[in-house]
């Protein structure tokens, strides 16, 4: 796995030294808050509802057992006892004070890790497939591209002040995992006659105005990455607006320029940018590639797998759902859910982190992946070891089998701990993994991803749920809306609004008829719900929702 | 006729815990919004909130938030407020807690 080299300590210590210094003169009144929100912010510290909030990044969603372990230790001795995994591949601590967060950076530090540009309008954390390198079916691992893209743009002069922030995402397979086409820049690694290289995908993002990416490039080069990106940043901050916040980002500027345009100008940059590169950042990528070696897989019978999936029910419901095809003989990739039904979808305990930690470094050679759907990954695991990651896992609340079912629900901090949020949502995921597990429907419903977000910022991904929620502020109460059909794969669509929003104690029974419907209309059980809502659309749904509506117009 | 002025309160969050406060008759802050000031006269509002920012060395973020008179002080008439004054509804933590340890 890739390993901070010195240079990468040194400049995250005086990062760090510099953010401390900077804390002081807030607090001996030398720096207004004023000047002092772009400096915290620049280091991951937001002011929420009640308390700050520190966001570390966990770059292409990869960290290894001590980082884990320094993840908890954050949790335990400066915050709750409980951190937050979110669908940036990040982590939140939603109850620091002001005095400690240099300490926790520091602490983060000692592990390579930190909050560098998760806020702000500079290209944030690069996101990745949580099963790259581990992945059956892909091309390639797409992380030393995203390493490569992390250094390249960590502090690049040009792009600490962008129009607005820039999300890029990379997948290695045909299997999109990453949702890149919801992203300023979505990367998928292909290979085009033997030769590595991107499809790139430019203008998709969520917020309050969704859009599905558009293909800029069908095949570009390996060695072209930078330069291309480059070209790509280049083009956004010459044509993209900066006289409105909701207009600045690069979905708007694609679609009001039009993407051929967009292309046009993106090559034309790319003729001279290119010529300013001189190889060193292909030097830096082959490092890259040895660091994120594959480990050496072991070879061992598979027997105890096969003996626990024969005897255990509750074994085989967990092998089921929560395993995932290895490339690698004899291994799997295990998600641990963090979404106990009735939980905080995301929330995990400074113990739970521990035993995760624990896990990775005695049965997972040393590698854990967050996902943007907010749970924790073993990217590698030899079969036979699964019997005991999984009664380890369910000693501490960890076991649970839901992972692409119903419960398995992204929700943003909403309204319980977000500023901007016009409503909650994590109550309302909670009290829907409530009611569909004492209905004991989950695994006959199948494949179902409900996304929920409080406010039309979308960080809960609601526009890509196959069920979306979104929290608004309605006249003083809280009202939620509804859109089917959106989905996050490499198939990615934006929902649509089934109609007139619902009321907090509306909102589950709602979501109870629509997977009602669904029950009774699907084809059979192998149709899962949004296949079934693509062959049928909207009006069976909506004429369970809205039984009124139905009545009128008959 | 002029739309009737909802009282407010100020509040914000305080500096080194983050946490929430409301600013008093006092000039003081108090982590209790029943100990705040109602505010009742639009044209002292925006004095107030003047006064309040005045101490922006330890506060961040004051504003006017609307609030109603109740039996023990002033309370909340939007959502938001609520959950300021109580803190998030999947722990038991923020000034539900503060206050049930008082
Ligand atoms: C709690 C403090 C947070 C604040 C203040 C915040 C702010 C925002 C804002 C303003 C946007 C809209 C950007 C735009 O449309 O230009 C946004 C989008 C987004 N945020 Fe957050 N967010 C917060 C938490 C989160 C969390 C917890 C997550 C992950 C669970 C997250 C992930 C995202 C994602 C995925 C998007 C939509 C993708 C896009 O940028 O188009 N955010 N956020
Ligand atoms: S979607 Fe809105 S409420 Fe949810 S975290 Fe983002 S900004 Fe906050």
């Amino acid at each position: 796995m890739y390993k901070y080299n010195e240079f990468d300590e040194a400049f995250l210590a005086e990062r760090n030294a510099q953010f401390r210094a900077q804390v002081e003169r807030r607090i001996d009144g030398s720096l207004t808050e004023e000047e002092f929100r772009p400096l915290r912010l620049m280091n991951g510290v937001y002011l929420q509802l009640h308390a700050y909030m520190l966001r570390v990044a966990i770059p292409y969603g990869t960290l290894n057992p001590d980082q884990m372990r320094a993840l908890a230790l954050l949790a335990e001795k400066w915050d709750r006892g409980y951190g937050h995994f979110t669908t940036r591949q990040n982590i939140q601590y939603n109850w620091p004070k002001l005095r400690d967060l240099p300490d926790m950076l520091d602490a983060l530090g000692k592990v390579g890790l930190h909050a560098i540009q998760t806020s702000g309008n500079t290209i944030r954390n690069t996101t990745a497939d949580h099963f790259a390198g581990a992945a059956a079916e892909e091309v390639t691992d797409p992380r030393p591209y995203a390493e490569l893209i992390r250094q390249w743009s960590t502090d690049h002069p040009e792009f600490q002040f962008l129009g607005r922030k820039f999300k890029i995402a990379i997948t290695g397979s045909n299997t999109d995992r990453a949702v890149i086409k919801a992203h300023d820049v979505g990367l998928q690694v292909i290979e085009q006659d033997g030769q590595i290289g991107f499809k790139v995908i430019v203008g998709g993002g969520l917020g309050r105005t969704p859009m599905i990416g558009k293909t800029l490039r069908e095949f570009l080069p390996q060695a072209d990455l930078l330069p291309y990106l480059e070209s790509v940043l280049t083009v956004y901050n010459v044509l993209g607006r900066r006289d409105n916040k909701y207009k600045a980002r690069i979905k708007i500027t694609v679609s009001e320029n039009g993407i051929d345009t967009y292309r046009a100008m993106t090559e034309e940059a790319f003729l001279t940018i290119r010529g300013q590169y001189d190889g060193t950042d292909q030097q830096l990528l082959e490092e890259f590639k040895a660091h994120f070696q594959a480990p050496e897989f072991r070879s061992a019978s598979t027997e105890a797998f096969d003996t626990a999936y024969e005897n255990d029910p509750v074994f085989r419901a967990w092998a089921d759902t929560n395993l995932d095809q290895h490339r690698a003989e004899g291994h799997a990739i295990a998600t641990i859910s963090i979404k106990a039904h009735g939980a905080t979808p995301g929330d995990a305990s400074a113990e739970q982190i521990r035993v995760m930690a624990d896990l990775a470094e005695q049965y997972g050679y040393g590698e854990l992946r967050i996902s943007h759907q907010q749970n924790v990954i073993l990217p590698h695991v030899h079969k036979s070891d699964l019997p005991a990651i999984h009664a380890k896992l369910k000693e501490h609340g960890l076991a649970t089998a839901n992972l692409g079912l119903i419960s398995d629900i992204i929700a943003c901090p909403g309204m319980d701990y977000c500023n901007l949020a016009t409503a909650r949502s994590i109550p309302v995921a909670q009290e829907i993994a409530t009611r569909f597990d004492e209905l004991k429907l989950e695994h006959d419903i199948g494949h179902l991803q409900i996304k929920i977000s409080g406010c039309i910022n979308a960080c809960g991904h609601h526009h890509v749920g196959h069920i979306g929620i979104l929290g608004l502020d309605r006249a003083g109460v809280e009202n939620y809306q509804i859109t089917l059909g959106g989905d996050a794969s490499e198939n990615a669509a934006i929902g649509t609004r089934t109609g007139p929003g619902f009321a907090y104690d509306e909102i589950v029974p709602a979501v109870e008829r629509i997977v009602e419907t669904y029950l009774a209309i699907r084809e059979n059980a192998e149709e899962t719900f949004i296949e079934t809502y693509r062959r049928v659309g909207m009006d069976p749904f909506k004429a369970a929702l809205y039984p009124e509506a139905a009545k009128k117009v008959a | 006729m002029a739309r009737a002025f909802t009282p407010k309160v100020i509040t914000a969050n305080d500096l080194l815990e983050g946490d929430v406060i409301y600013f008093t008759a006092e000039d003081t802050w108090t982590r209790h919004m029943s100990e705040a000031e109602l505010i009742t006269d639009e044209a002292d509002a925006q004095l107030r909130l003047l006064e309040a920012e005045k101490q922006n060395i330890k506060i961040v973020g004051a504003y006017l938030a609307d609030a109603k008179a109740g039996p023990n002080g002033p309370e909340p008439t939007h959502f938001r407020e609520e959950f300021r004054r109580t803190g998030p509804s999947n722990y038991f933590h923020g000034k539900q807690e503060a206050q049930a340890n008082v």
